[in-house]
């Protein structure tokens, strides 16, 4: 999200699931979208069926939404930021570019301009693999777009360079005119249910909700005034990926997990858990006994979504209410209550009585939340940011101007990914889901219906590679990155291209993160998930 | 078209924008149309022939689904004539397969031959499964209808249960299109169409296959739809009547998108679950995951007890041990490491009133920002 903040001022989809129906071209890039939100997906197909929309689609992997695409490029592994300065330069070079939008609402068009100036079509051709005539005639198209939407995913973040990536597209979007307005913007898709939510509300080691930063004095004198404590700290701490790594040297000696499953979602997970084993305390909140929870010293048993009050805020910033269906098994506990009696044992009192309590506690301190309220969601979410109750949300972000001012183009250089292919590791690996399962597959996992259409993980590849490599449909094979190896069958498959193969990163006991490099964006610290190089031998 | 454009319907004027249908009209003024085969979203089709009304001046009765409003219509939604024509489609509709709800025939107060054959095909002792959530049967009620006065069909297609999710039981099909009109033009995952001709006409896949070697990819829109028992969630069927079910309105766990979903509920069970069809984003849309993928909830491996492990084993502890026990070893090394010594992940997956306090947690009582969640992964 770090991408989108320093172009526009705020890291979040600019506009709404229902406004994609608008949009008379997508651009979706790195983003499965029809197995990963299958039901956003059906807005885009619509479109496209019934409003003549066109859908551009670039991904390596031959996905199922190419099939209602115009256009389907190809791009190599990490190619991104080429591909997309091409389109710019295209853009600009035949005049196309909304010369209103970039003179009264951005800065720094002169330096994109340099720096696209030599992605031409041909130059880029031999990066990215994409045939220039296809990178002219998107670039076209995208321009030609009243309202262009884009659409992406981890597709494009999970890169060393995701953050180049994502400023790649919002120069995009800018340079056309794409934003404030219905139908358009840049839109990254939320894997989670709450990822959203889990950054308002400052699950992240530099902002208070709603983004204040723990530097400000201001803000920090704030929260220390309403939770009533002093000495709290100034300096951000350190990223899930910095933390993990911290603990190996004993900079670490406790963490405190709650409702995540490191040992299957981490890069390079042979590492990740020898990290974790040297800690002191290990604690793991969870509905189930995760990979990562057999390595705590305590664990604590909480609730699922369907067992608790409360909101989740999806993908489009709309804050929406989750409620008790049934009562939780045993002895679990809401997740809230087990860390307040942890904090009240700790010399801090933290009482409520109930979720709602807490997120009027919320409202308080954040100004994008203000206006929301239990009772103003009973039917329907809010988009914030809403400030206060007479508000009515705000579903289409950046219109008449940014939060910052002016929108900010960045001027980005081509850098290839971290790690290469070469003569022991000639393949190069990307992981994702399948429509079936989702994430760690801790709850997918429990279905069997969902087990019987997708049961063990798969290595799909080229028809082509499986023959260069001897490898016959259907057997188990291994493979093998330069730090772990596993086990999968093999899927010879149409949605492979020829040097890149696809392993999905749902399954714990062939984890396709005992592949992945752990090498970060140095900005946003994700790790490069979709990008190493892997050889697969029967 | 004037501001004044208006049709009259029982009656009562109505005004109505260009493009409306009767239907349309009828709808936002609250006047009740029975219909079997109209799916909101999606092109009128016509096929059910139950939403037909009386104008003043046609030849014949139109189906309001398809007639476009125009001005000074006159209209009657419930004259002799539509009931007639209604109670006619009703019984034929009611005679062309298993619809072996009471209303077919139970004056006798035992269950009849064709009832109990039907459930030997079934392999059930209960009536229909839609028994009690079946607009047929609600319609059949209402004009008071049975599907004796005409022969049944013979020749029925046999049930497909080969899917784990899906149970299509052609048996109970009407043909209404609904399932078809939700797969291709709401899902738009094409995977299902009319096939074949005339009597023998029914819902198939690209060369009537089982949906699990077709393009299906489950996310059960169709059985969202359908009027009737032809498709039915194969986990749920015959668990439940509406009436023993308590539904809770929620959002959907998995993925970003935030679809609004009913649980309905049993016995502190999930059952089944369902889109909310009057709400965005999803307005009653759902996956697989979110419409099938719900028996985490209920699984024998949750976490029902605080752990404590000693000597590499787990054991049972109590709230008050395991909570001393943490409270005690965080205190200890925040103030013998330091604060930044103790990290904090959170989740995406928990709520934001839960993300709110562990970060308020981490920031006010452990004094650092050493908190982060799963995004970048």
């Amino acid at each position: 999200m770090a991408g989108l903040a320093a172009a526009f001022g705020s890291g979040a989809m600019t506009n709404t699931i229902g406004d994609i129906a608008e949009a008379d071209v997508f651009l979706a890039t790195g983003t499965n979208t029809t197995e990963n939100h299958p039901v956003l997906s059906s807005f885009v197909k619509r479109a496209v069926k019934f409003n003549n929309a066109k859908l551009i689609v670039v991904d390596p992997r031959r996905i199922k939404l190419t099939e209602h695409a115009e256009m389907f490029l190809r791009p190599n592994l990490g190619t991104d930021v080429a591909w997309i300065n091409s389109l710019m330069h295209v853009i600009i070079k035949e005049d196309l570019y909304d010369k209103k939008f970039v003179d009264t609402r951005t800065n720094g068009f002169e330096e994109l301009k340099k720096i696209v100036e030599k992605f031409t079509p041909d130059f880029v051709e031999s990066i990215t693999g994409i045939l220039s005539e296809d990178i002219i005639a998107a670039a076209k198209m995208y321009a030609g777009a009243e309202k262009g939407c884009i659409l992406y995913c981890m597709g494009i973040t999970q890169h060393t360079t995701g953050t180049d990536n994502v400023k790649s597209l919002a120069n995009l979007a800018m340079l056309c005119g794409n934003l404030g307005i219905r139908g358009g913007g840049v839109n990254p898709l939320r894997g989670q249910n709450n990822v959203q939510g889990a950054c308002d509300m400052s699950g992240l080691p530099n902002v208070f909700t709603g983004y204040q930063p723990v530097t400000n004095k201001d803000f920090l004198k704030k929260h220390e005034e309403k939770w009533g404590v002093t000495g709290m700290s100034d300096q951000p701490g350190l990223t899930v990926t910095a933390m993990v790594p911290k603990a190996h040297d004993g900079e670490i000696k406790a963490i405190y997990i709650i409702g995540e499953n490191p040992l299957v979602s981490d890069p390079d997970l042979n590492h990740a858990e020898e990290c974790l084993s040297r800690l002191d305390l290990l604690v793991v909140q969870d509905i189930f006994l995760t990979e990562t929870a057999k390595m705590a010293d305590v664990v604590f048993p909480s609730v699922c979504f369907a067992e608790k009050d409360g909101t989740f805020s999806n993908t489009e910033r709309r804050v929406q209410r989750i409620r008790k269906a049934v009562e939780p098994p045993g002895e679990a506990k809401d997740d809230w209550w087990i860390t307040c009696e942890i904090a009240k044992r700790m010399g801090y009192d933290m009482t409520y009585e109930n979720a709602e309590e807490i997120f009027k506690e919320i409202s308080e301190l954040t100004p994008s939340y203000g206006g929301i309220n239990y009772p103003r969601i009973e039917h329907e979410g809010i988009h914030w940011p809403c400030p206060d109750e007479n508000h009515p949300g705000t579903p289409i972000l950046h219109i008449g101007q940014f939060p910052i001012g002016k929108g900010n183009f960045h001027a980005i250089d081509y850098i290839p990914p971290a790690e290469k292919t070469d003569d022991e590791y000639p393949l190069y690996l990307t992981t994702g889901r399948v429509i079936y399962h989702y994430h760690t597959g801790t709850m997918t996992r429990k279905t069997a219906g969902l087990n019987e259409r997708s049961p063990e993980s798969f290595v799909e590849i080229s028809s082509d590679d499986a023959a260069a490599y001897n490898l016959e449909d259907g057997t188990i094979v291994n493979i093998a990155s330069r730090r772990g190896r596993i086990k999968a069958r093999v899927a010879v498959s149409e949605k492979a291209v020829n040097g890149t193969v696809f392993i999905p990163f749902h399954f714990a006991e062939a984890a396709a993160n005992k592949l992945t490099n752990a090498a970060l964006d140095p900005v946003s610290s994700i790790p490069e998930y979709k990008v190493c190089a892997v050889k697969v031998e029967s | 078209m004037s501001d004044s454009s208006s049709i009259t319907i029982n009656g009562n004027k109505f005004s109505f924008d260009s493009g409306e249908t009767l239907l349309d009209v009828a709808v936002r003024n609250h006047i009740d149309i029975p219909t079997l085969c109209h799916l909101k979203g999606a092109t009128p089709t016509g096929a059910c022939r139950v939403c037909v009304v009386e104008v003043e001046g046609a030849k014949s009765l139109v189906e309001s689904c398809a007639t476009p409003a125009s001005n000074d219509m006159i209209i009657q939604t419930e004259s002799p004539k539509v009931i007639a024509s209604r109670k006619m489609t009703l019984q034929l509709l009611l005679s062309s397969g298993n619809h072996n709800c009471a209303i077919r025939g139970s004056d006798s107060g035992d269950w009849t031959d064709f009832q109990i054959r039907v459930q030997q095909e079934d392999g059930s002792t209960d009536l229909c499964p839609a028994w009690g959530d079946c607009r047929l049967q609600d319609l059949a009620y209402r004009y008071q209808v049975s599907g004796d006065h005409y022969p049944g069909d013979e020749d029925l297609s046999p049930m497909e249960r080969v899917n784990p999710f899906i149970i299509r039981d052609f048996s109970r099909c009407i043909l209404c299109g609904k399932c078809v009109a939700a797969c291709n033009e709401i899902q738009v995952n094409e995977a299902i169409d009319f096939g074949y001709r005339g009597a023998s006409t029914k819902i198939i896949t690209a060369g009537d296959r089982p949906l699990k070697d077709s393009d299906c990819v489950f996310c059960g829109e169709c059985i969202q739809v359908c009027p009737v028992a032809a498709l039915v969630e194969k986990d749920a069927r015959y668990d439940a009547r509406p009436w023993d079910l308590k539904k809770v309105k929620t959002t959907c766990t998995y993925c970003g998108v935030g679809c609004q979903i009913l649980l309905h509920v049993k016995d502190n069970r999930v059952i089944k679950v369902t889109g909310v069809e009057d709400a965005e984003p999803n307005f009653g849309s759902l996956c697989v995951k979110g419409r099938f993928g719900f028996h985490f909830i209920h699984s024998p491996e949750r976490l029902t007890s605080p752990l404590i492990k000693e000597n590499g084993e787990f054991r049972e502890a109590s709230w008050e041990e395991a909570i001393g026990l943490v409270a005690e070893k965080l205190t200890h090394i925040r103030d013998s490491s330091g604060p930044d010594s103790i990290g904090v992940l959170t989740s995406a997956r928990i709520s934001n009133e839960e993300n709110y306090i562990a970060q308020k947690f981490t920031r006010a009582v452990l004094k650092t920002n050493n908190i982060d969640h799963c995004a970048r992964l």
